[in-house]
């Protein structure tokens, strides 16, 4: 039967194709949307994810995200490094700063001060200049995006020179970054440095990066540094959570991106559902033949659902396709884009689609069950 | 009326009411229509628009319920019949010829007649052969690859007539089939339905209000305001084959 079914399908290659079109539309728009959700989304965690060699951070309990900084004490460096379990601990400064370009323009940036002597949480994707050079006095490296937003047009070479918060700052080596949620410059030093960049203020510190020691589990080590220090101590995996859960719950993004995944569904559901829905209506005579010679209502649903499965698999694929070439394509050529896909989305695509092709057949399912086969006489299917 | 036929080899119908519509829209189309059709026969039933007579062939070929009455086809009682088994009766015992063809656009030829040996569970492959042999039967052996636009009325009333036979139905049914199409081909159908479908175990009722075909019956029976007016054998009934076909009908 299913050959019957698929050649009723593709008899008709104008219906066929908006069929195709439909679905494929639908699922271009969810896949597409739900990327840039969360590219979006991922875009609040960069600085987390690009951290790398970490096992716990350490942060003020009440801390709900990245750039919620909360100080803690300088001490706490100490106290975590006491809790057994821990291989190592070192500060991590991460906070605001204001630089002054040579032309006299001021650019807000993302200052990070990582270990002194470990250079722990250092980027690891150099463009120019050596991460060790970071060991110079004044030395700051910057990511490329910001060097690119600060000496536009410029190709990237080291030994540019910024003052922050009356302190000159010599730039020693360009890296790539993942993109930030605020487009910012983010500006690298040593910890020492850092305080000199920043207006002065009691503390300073708002995280700790800590290590295990091999063999032990990181949520159990995490749980021994909140018990024994009371801070909050999470793993890289759970601080990104904690972060994007909060950009969930407090920013409009979820609601604007969503109430788009929505419409693309229903907008999927309309146009697949009304031209598969005339297909079958226009098909009803072939149906109502079939019925009366014999064919079983059973054998008839399983041809609508064949027909409305090979749309959905077809248009899911090509809407997929078209979504994974858009992301590469746009992202080479704006990489401000936020786009990732994770299989996640593909899969959740994968059931709208499913959904959009079984809602489609069931008002055609309807029409043909309903059908009486003595309707075929005289051409009286209508 | 009665031809004298065992009843399980034919069609019997006993005060067959059949209503459309419920309260003041309720038209009655069958009165109590009393009749029987032997097998290896060729029964029309005519008489004028609105008379019943699709209704009681839609009936007779277990696509319709009717109101009240009985109808016993090939031996069984229709009435009792659930619809699943309707439908499995009219699968391996009934045979459709419809006014416009109604061929399947997207199939080819032989994949047209394929269908009924398929909906009986035949594979694909193997009703595609039997359809090839019926279709070359039919004069169609070169045109089996082809489309149902690819072909002529009279040809594409062939197909149809070919699909209607392959599963070798007891069962025979013919709505209108010359309506669609000129009168020398119609002409040239009926002598096919004459040749080729007419047996001697097969019960063939045609639908037709074309009076040019009324030569090729056995017996009309008309129908009138939902009762059966008229029931006449044909004694002269022309002999001649008019479509020129050389046809082999004993494997039909």
């Amino acid at each position: 039967m299913t050959w019957i079914a698929l050649k009723m399908l593709t008899g008709d290659r104008g219906k066929y194709f908006a069929i195709i079109f439909g679905i494929t539309f639908a699922s271009l728009l969810i896949t597409e949307q739900s990327g840039i959700f969360c590219g979006v989304m991922l875009r609040t965690t960069s600085q987390i994810r690009d951290i790398e060699g970490v096992d716990i951070w350490v942060m003020n309990p009440n801390v709900r995200y990245m750039d919620d900084l909360k100080a803690i004490s300088d001490d706490d460096v100490f106290r975590v490094r006491s809790v057994p379990g821990v291989a190592w601990a070192v500060s991590l400064y991460r906070g605001s700063g204001q630089a002054q370009l040579a032309n006299g323009d001021y650019q807000s940036l993302i200052l990070i001060g990582i270990d002194d002597s470990t250079l722990v949480g250092a980027p690891t994707k150099m463009l120019v200049g050596k991460l060790g050079d970071l060991q110079n006095a004044d030395a700051v490296i910057v990511d490329e995006a910001g060097y690119r937003q600060m000496w536009p047009g410029e190709p990237l070479r080291t030994g540019k020179v910024i003052e922050m918060n009356d302190c000159r700052a010599v730039v020693v080596g360009v890296f790539r970054a993942s993109q930030t949620w605020m487009t910012m410059p983010v500006v690298y030093t040593r910890f020492s440095q850092a305080v000199f960049f920043v207006p002065a203020v009691r503390r300073l510190m708002p995280f700790v990066l800590a290590k295990c020691k091999p063999g032990l589990s990181v949520p159990g080590v995490a749980r021994r540094i909140g018990a024994q220090t009371g801070l909050q101590a999470l793993s890289k995996q759970e601080f990104m959570n904690l972060t994007m859960m909060y950009y969930l719950k407090h920013t409009g993004i979820p609601i604007n991106i969503g109430t788009t995944v929505l419409l693309g569904f229903f907008v999927g559901c309309a146009i697949a559902g009304q031209t598969f829905y005339l297909f079958t209506v226009e098909n009803l005579k072939q149906f109502g033949t079939l019925k009366a010679m014999g064919m079983s209502d059973r054998r008839l649903v399983g041809m609508i659902l064949t027909q409305a499965l090979l749309v959905g698999a077809i248009g899911y694929g090509l809407g997929v396709g078209l979504t994974t070439i858009y992301g590469i394509v746009a992202q080479r050529g704006m990489p401000l884009l936020a786009f990732f896909l994770p299989w996640q989305v593909v899969a959740g695509t994968g059931v709208a689609v499913l959904l959009i092709s079984l809602i489609s057949s069931v008002l055609s399912i309807h029409r043909v069950l309903v059908l009486e086969p003595a309707m075929v006489f005289q051409g009286g299917v209508a | 009326m009665t031809t004298g036929v065992l009843v399980g080899e034919g069609v019997t119908c006993h005060n067959l009411i059949k209503d459309y519509g419920a309260g003041d829209a309720r038209v009655r189309a069958l009165r109590g229509v009393d009749v029987e059709i032997a097998a290896g026969e060729l029964t029309l039933l005519v008489g004028p628009s609105g008379c019943g007579k699709t209704t009681l062939i839609s009936i007779l070929a277990g696509t319709l319920e009717p109101t009240n009455g009985e109808v016993t086809v090939l031996g069984k009682d229709l009435t009792r019949l659930t619809k699943r088994e309707k439908g499995a009766f009219r699968a391996q015992n009934v045979g459709f010829v419809f006014q416009q063809f109604n061929l399947l656009p997207s199939l080819t030829a032989a994949e047209n007649v394929a269908v009924p040996l398929v909906i009986n569970g035949y594979s694909k492959a193997s009703a595609i052969v039997q359809a090839g042999q019926v279709l070359k039967l039919m004069g169609l052996g070169d045109r089996m690859n082809s489309l149902p636009s690819q072909l002529s009325g009279g040809q594409q009333q062939r197909v149809a007539i070919a699909r209607a036979l392959v599963h070798k139905p007891r069962l025979l049914v013919c709505d209108e089939p010359t309506s669609a199409i000129d009168a020398r081909t119609g002409h040239a159908i009926m002598t096919l339905i004459r040749e080729v479908a007419l047996q001697p175990d097969r019960v063939t009722v045609v639908v037709t209000h074309d009076q040019r075909v009324f030569e090729f019956a056995d017996r009309i029976i008309t129908l009138e305001d939902g009762r059966v007016a008229g029931d006449r054998s044909v004694e002269a009934r022309v002999e001649q084959t008019h479509s020129g076909l050389k046809i082999e009908s004993s494997t039909l």
